[in-house]
């Protein structure tokens, strides 16, 4: 440095990102206990094309290529976006969806600290718009096949079935995989079924999904590891948790046939994951802490509302991308008064 | 116990403090040369009075105050002139500036001093008794005192005397506080008698015990009516806006001076300074400074004013990878030019550096937006705004996002994961922003000076033209006057003329109203 100030924190951007990996490990650890191996293969896939796509864009866009592939935030995207998608998918789709999370999402934006929507969002978007089928797909947790798919595949099969397409003889897709939690919930409510019989169905354990509520638990530890480390503010995870708790509260009062309890919706789809790591993506999110609260506050709202009343199984990933385009609005709105004008004295 | 408050952020830097208060303050050595800028405190030079061959006494007057804002220099010890020139000062920028180079005669004779009671004379003999003695702010800013004095209308409550020295490294007040208390205790209540003021509270930071003990001490001792505020150490706590916060719970509004609200700050070796002028008749000819970083052994010297530098930090013996010196702290302190600078009122510290103390930083990576630098801003702006603001040169939005309210603390800098300079971009964008306003106050004055220009022209132009026409008037009266009188025979054929003249008018002005019917039809 040759101005002041000549001293400062060690950290840099590449620790941040690396944090938050480590806090992603629990969930992905719980998700590979319950739901097999093959989500590790998304998440090497996203990560070898996000780290790829980026070194190629920063060529493209004439930048120095090495300090920027070393702070981990490609990665980062890479992971959120794997853990978004169903891991029994052909290879093409997680490539696909990383691939225009960074190269259009962020780097056409004008790459790290720029982008206006969260990149690993937009991939998602972007995916299950375009091949609603494949991301519809999902695996079943282990040791329910009997009620829920005619069969489990191994690993060796899974991977067959990610870089060739090929499944083993005599079963069709349709017999390996099934909908979410919250995708059947969905479509069990169209048919008219009260809540609680659709709860007794096997693919729902404790509190929301069979296995992917833990996963959820994972998340909700790592969340908690990012709390402490101070990696992100407590405002965006509270008020995301605390609004969606007492919107889908509020329903399941008034009509608890037709609505699932509260703790239901934390527990489902990816709220926890949004919560903790989705919605606080530092650039895409507010820079005020009242911004914060009503950013996460609307994206719970608006979860709650695509979930129950619109057309996706999950809202978080558009409900995200919605709250992102207010942001610039929120943090104008939201500037807490300064130094010598805020007019009371004590 | 008093109730203290808290301003918005901050943070806690390695203090590294114990290495410079082991040993008591010691007397630097007369140094080889003495130069002493003439312009050294904030506001306009002095005027230097003397020139290269005058002998000086010590304390004698060499650089007269000018203008409203200035402050006196002085021989800080008796010798001869060798030049009044320019000579490389203390400034990042590697400017020169109007010195007087003094060759010390190892004397050390006193001009002939003039103490007094401050209680016997009025506050504006003491300021300017304070003007002509060199007396100006030690915190740093080098305020010229006496104009902080002036208070006219405003009610004084609260006088606060700055002990605080939040900075790493600096620890000449804490060590002046330790062994001079009496005289700081003295100082504040003749500058409490000055203005005029309620309560004296002194605020030292609590990583400051023997400070505080020896203050109090000397409260006791002397009978004052002041207390000693052990504030809580966090940086920038020093700042005279945070300290007024802290201490009184006030914030001094924006654009607003403290007295506004009833409070004045001084730094607690101004007050010893104070002392010194009025109760010994000393100019400020000398300061305490401390010599840190990568040296053998970190001491505080009380130094003469125009101590080379150098000599100084071979007192303590900078090591050999030291790479460059600055004068301050590490978190606002300025990059010396060379070490072959003077010492001036300002200088509270110098630190030596090197890349082990402090590391170069890695190269700036884009800001990511998370806020660590909204943490822990003092004066609770939105740096990472003010960056993208400065960034993209909009200085408008800059200055609605509060821009001049920065401090230039560092603590958003020193936070920063993505480490990009901060504290730089906003002192750009402020120079931006002061030249374009300058630029326009240049370009109003031409505009005015222009349109009076034309105006002046225009007037020039209708006073020639009415000149002109009053000269034809009077040339033609006075050829009708001085023509010879008409004969009959001559008056009769002008009278024939002009009555032909009026029947050729009047053929015209009817035939013209023929043509006319001519037309309409």
């Amino acid at each position: 440095m040759i101005f002041s100030p000549f001293i400062s924190k060690p950290d840099n951007v590449a620790q941040i990102m690396l944090k938050v990996l480590l806090a992603l490990l629990p969930g992905i650890a719980l998700y590979v206990w319950y739901f097999g191996a093959a989500i590790l293969v998304s998440i090497a896939l996203a990560s070898l094309t996000a780290l790829g796509t980026e070194a190629l864009m920063l060529r493209l866009r004439n930048r120095p290529i090495a300090p920027f592939l070393k702070d981990n935030s490609a990665l980062l995207t890479g992971w959120l976006l794997a853990l978004s998608i169903p891991p029994l998918a052909p290879w093409w789709l997680v490539v696909v969806g990383t691939a225009f999370a960074i190269a259009i999402a962020k780097h056409l934006y004008g790459g790290l600290g720029s982008n206006l929507f969260n990149p690993a969002m937009v991939g998602y978007a972007v995916l299950i718009i375009s091949f609603p089928a494949q991301m519809t797909h999902w695996v079943a947790p282990h040791g329910l096949g009997q009620g829920l798919v005619l069969a489990e595949l191994g690993f060796a099969d899974q991977l067959q079935y990610i870089f060739l397409g090929a499944l083993p003889h005599g079963l069709t897709l349709d017999a390996v995989t099934m909908a979410t939690p919250l995708d059947t919930l969905k479509t069990h409510l169209h048919l008219d079924q009260p809540v609680r019989q659709i709860l007794d169905m096997p693919i729902y354990g404790q509190l929301a999904g069979h296995g992917s509520e833990m996963v959820a638990w994972g998340f909700l530890f790592g969340g908690l590891y990012l709390l402490a480390a101070r990696i992100i503010s407590w405002h965006i995870p509270v008020a995301y948790l605390v609004t969606l708790f007492v919107i889908a509260g509020i329903f399941h009062l008034v009509d608890p046939g037709h609505y699932v309890a509260p703790l239901f919706h934390w527990f489902a789809g990816a709220s926890i994951l949004g919560a903790f790591f989705i919605l606080t993506d530092p650039v895409s999110s507010p820079t005020t802490n009242k911004g914060r609260l009503i950013f996460a506050a609307g994206a719970a709202f608006l979860t709650y509302m695509i979930r129950t009343f619109g057309g996706f199984p999950d809202g978080v990933a558009f409900a995200t991308l919605l709250m992102n385009i207010c942001v610039p609005l929120i943090v104008l709105y939201t500037q807490p008064p300064v130094f010598g004008k805020k007019g009371k004295q004590p | 116990m008093r109730k203290l408050y808290h301003f918005h952020g901050g943070i806690h830097p390695p203090s590294n403090k114990t290495q410079s208060t082991r040993t008591a303050i010691a007397h630097a050595p007369l140094p080889t040369k003495l130069i002493v800028p003439l312009h050294q405190h904030a506001g306009e030079a002095a005027k230097p009075v003397v020139q290269a061959g005058d002998h000086v006494l010590k304390g004698q007057l060499i650089g007269m105050p000018e203008g409203f804002v200035s402050s006196a220099v002085h021989a800080p010890t008796s010798g001869t002139i060798a030049a009044v020139d320019m000579q490389l000062i203390a400034h990042p920028s590697g400017l020169p500036n109007l010195c007087a180079t003094l060759i010390p005669d190892g004397k050390d004779e006193w001009a002939a001093l003039k103490p007094v009671d401050y209680r016997n004379h009025s506050s504006a003999e003491l300021q300017h008794l304070l003007r002509m003695a060199g007396v100006v702010g030690l915190g740093g800013a080098a305020f010229p005192s006496d104009i902080k004095l002036r208070i006219g209308k405003q009610k004084i409550n609260t006088l606060i005397l700055n002990g605080a020295e939040c900075e790493p490294y600096i620890t000449c007040d804490d060590m002046l506080m330790r062994e001079r208390a009496a005289e700081i205790v003295q100082g504040a209540e003749m500058l409490r008698s000055m203005l005029d003021a309620d309560e004296v509270l002194i605020g030292v930071e609590d990583n400051k015990p023997e400070a505080v003990a020896a203050l109090q001490q000397a409260i006791t001792a002397n009978g004052m009516n002041q207390e000693v505020v052990a504030i809580p150490t966090i940086y920038p706590g020093g700042g005279a806006k945070q300290l007024i916060r802290v201490i009184t719970g006030l914030e001094v509004p924006s654009g607003k001076l403290p007295t506004d609200i009833g409070v004045q700050c001084f730094n607690v070796a101004t007050a010893y300074t104070v002392y010194r002028a009025l109760a010994h008749g000393e100019p400020l000819l000398s300061r305490v400074i401390t010599i840190a970083g990568n040296v053998r052994h970190a001491q505080n010297y009380e130094a003469l004013i125009g101590t080379p530098i150098a000599e100084l930090v071979a007192l303590s013996e900078a090591l050999p990878d030291t790479d460059r010196y600055i004068m301050g702290g590490p978190m606002m302190g300025i990059p010396l030019p060379s070490v072959h600078v003077p010492a001036v009122k300002a200088t509270n510290c110098i630190i030596a550096a090197s890349a082990k103390i402090f590391p170069p930083s890695p190269p700036a990576m884009p800001c990511i937006r998370c806020t660590r630098c909204v943490e822990v801003c003092p004066a609770d702006l939105q740096p990472q705004d003010l960056y993208w603001f400065a960034q993209s040169r909009e200085f408008g939005r800059a200055q609605a996002f509060s821009l001049f309210d920065c401090i230039e603390c560092g603590a958003c800098s020193y936070v920063c994961p993505s480490h990009i300079p901060l504290v730089q971009f906003y002192r750009f964008a402020k120079s931006e922003i002061r030249a374009r306003e300058h630029d326009k106050q240049l370009a109003d004055q031409a505009r005015v000076r222009h349109e009076y220009h034309e105006q002046r022209i225009e007037r020039e132009k209708r006073e020639r033209a009415d000149k002109l026409a009053a000269r034809e008037k009077t040339a033609q009266a006075a050829k009708l006057a001085s023509a010879p009188p008409l004969t009959p025979q001559q008056q009769a054929e002008q009278a024939g003329l002009e009555a032909g003249r009026a029947h050729i008018r009047e053929l015209a002005q009817s035939e013209v109203g023929h043509s006319d019917e001519g037309v309409t039809k």
